[in-house]
């Protein structure tokens, strides 16, 4: 696909704008090993921790915002119970 | 009540909270203070034209890139540790959080994400004003993020603009304005930015520092010097201000924490400031034991800083904990009586409505209203478990304080010595400037102790204590998630450290 490095004069915005970030992504350095660490990240932090560690604790437990309220009512009105 | 919840899991979610707030706090500063300085260096550039300018300015948004691809997301963390280890904390304040943190994913996010990669890939692209636009519109819109997330935990430290919904359990906002312009929420907000300007010139001067200990890049780190320098001088002079205004919100809304920060266990009219000293560990509310060991004071300046009035009464934890009759003080007994009131009108509605019990409801919830700002004590087993610990309160105001007063003294002495072009030949000077950044790290860090230990027992200031925020979940669990976490932060923490040190040994491109 022929990318012109240059945008010129006459040329939409939306492709002006694509050829930055397609030029930009492709000549990135540094910005390589830096996109590595975060996409890293972000699978570790998605995908193993908040679907494995992370749980909504309200949103697991309980099918419905009532359910949800009515737990947190009785956890406000009976602290002694919750201990497990 | 308090002895039956597992305080083994409600410890190790405090500190898996400590540890990845702490952990992101290295990260988000040098975010928000270095895109404005990258924005001033760039200034400079399309004001000059000096090419040199623009290598400047290449070199700091280079480092400015790999702290923010580093630290990017880091937060999520901690939104992940409210629905799993705080839910009870989560859902109650639900509706207060939701538009804050809504506003900022979409306004102060999508501003920066959108500007960054005009930032990063527009050299030579796009002409200089837009460039330069573009670097400005980042540094306004991280900075735009903070705002949002410093609103709501100053609506931890001081609820306003609310109201409770009893039936759904949840606080539920009834004014956004009351929560936007709390002044709590304001002072924290400048405060903490400042601060945040302050770190990031203290990492241009260490690295600038090092540059010049090792004879390098000379006139680039002493353009870089006296740029940040100013900017950190004045940032600095302002968090001092701001910092000022803060306690002064504290003394007004969370006396407790203003008598912590100056182990104050009695109160006093024209009451001193202990400018240095030595807690005693052992000290207890309502105990005959001197409070220090021995203290360093100055007359009659907390009260100034506190009220605003040199003879005003300051109280202190003994005051705050059996009330003050002649000062109209309410004792935290007195309180608790009044809470345990809201909690069992709280739990007589619910039973009365489960039963369709109308009017039984309406007289629940007459006594729970009444009583319902004093929420939080209801859950207290005594009354000394309202004071926070004392001791890593004063130390940790007294280190911020301390480095934020050598902060100060650091960027006059720079800048005198610049101005005389002596800098250069200050080699020991040149070393505590190298460190300086991670003495900044230290007052940072040492502020949110202050700010967030402060605030306990409380989750939400007096209505929330963090014993009944937390989720009914095994201790186990969290101490998993805590090690965890460790070893994810310190190794983004390490990668960070191998890349930017090695960026900064290549130096700017072509010096």
């Amino acid at each position: 696909m022929q990318i012109s490095a240059y945008p010129s004069h006459g040329d939409p915005m939306f492709k002006n704008a694509f050829c930055l970030y397609y030029d930009g992504f492709r000549s990135m350095v540094l910005g390589r090993t830096l996109w590595k660490i975060i996409l890293i990240k972000l699978f570790i932090m998605f995908a193993i921790l908040k679907v494995f560690f992370f749980p909504n604790f309200l949103e697991t437990h309980f099918d419905t915002d009532a359910e949800r309220a009515d737990h947190v009512l009785q956890n406000l009105t009976q602290p002694s119970s919750v201990n497990h | 009540m308090i002895e039956q919840i597992d305080l083994t899991m409600v410890s190790w979610a405090r500190a898996t909270f400590a540890l990845t707030a702490m952990y992101h706090w290295i990260f988000v500063p040098l975010t928000l203070g270095l895109s404005f300085i990258c924005a001033f260096f760039e200034s400079i550039y399309v004001k000059t034209g000096n090419e040199q300018w623009k290598k400047l300015t290449r070199f700091w948004m280079t480092l400015f890139g790999i702290n923010f691809a580093i630290g990017v997301a880091t937060g999520i963390i901690l939104e992940f540790e409210f629905g799993t280890n705080w839910s009870n904390y989560s859902w109650m304040v639900g509706d207060i959080f939701g538009v804050p943190l809504a506003i900022e994913g979409l306004l102060a996010f999508f501003l920066e994400a959108t500007f960054f990669a005009v930032m990063f890939f527009g050299w030579n692209r796009v002409s200089k004003g837009a460039h330069l636009f573009s670097t400005w519109m980042v540094a306004i819109g991280s900075n735009l993020s903070a705002v949002w997330i410093l609103v709501a935990n100053g609506w931890m430290q001081h609820p306003v603009g609310m109201e409770f919904n009893p039936d759904l359990a949840r606080f539920e906002m009834v004014d956004f304005w009351a929560i936007l312009s709390s002044p709590v929420a304001i002072s924290h907000f400048v405060h903490v930015t400042s601060a945040a300007f302050l770190y990031a010139s203290l990492f241009v001067v260490a690295v600038s520092s090092w540059f010049l200990l090792k004879k390098r890049h000379i006139q680039f780190a002493k353009r870089s010097l006296t740029v940040v320098c100013t900017f950190g001088l004045f940032a600095a002079l302002f968090v001092a201000f701001t910092g000022d205004e803060h306690a002064y919100h504290a003394a007004n809304v969370q006396p407790m924490k203003l008598a912590a920060m100056e182990g104050l266990y009695d109160g006093e009219h024209s009451a001193g400031l202990v400018a240095a000293g030595m807690v005693n560990f052992s000290k207890q509310p309502g105990d005959d034991q001197d409070a220090f060991i021995f203290k360093i004071k100055v007359p009659m300046v907390l009260s100034l800083l506190a009220n605003r009035d040199i003879n005003s009464f300051v109280p202190g934890i003994n005051d705050l904990v059996f009330g003050n009759e002649a000062e109209n003080i309410m004792g935290v007994e007195e309180k608790m009586a009044r809470g345990k009131l809201a909690v069992a009108g709280l739990g007589d509605y619910k039973a009365a409505q489960d039963v369709g019990d109308q009017l039984a409801a309406a007289k629940a919830l007459t006594l729970f209203e009444k009583n319902s700002e004093y929420l939080g004590y209801g859950y207290l087993d005594s009354a000394e478990q309202a004071v926070p610990y004392v001791p890593l309160i004063f130390y940790s105001f007294r280190v911020m304080v301390g480095l934020g007063t050598f902060f100060i003294l650091l960027f006059m002495v720079y800048l005198y010595l610049l101005y005389k072009d002596q800098l250069e030949k200050q080699p020991l000077l040149l070393k505590l400037g190298a460190i300086s950044f991670f003495l900044g790290l230290v007052a940072h860090e040492a502020g949110w102790i202050v700010t967030e230990v402060g605030r306990q027992p409380w989750a939400i200031q007096d209505l929330l204590p963090v014993t009944i925020a937390r989720s009914n979940l095994d201790a186990g669990t969290v101490e998993v998630t805590f090690f965890m976490f460790l070893i994810l932060f310190t190794a983004l923490l390490i990668a960070e450290l191998k890349i930017m040190t090695k960026q900064i040994s290549i130096g700017p491109e072509g010096d």
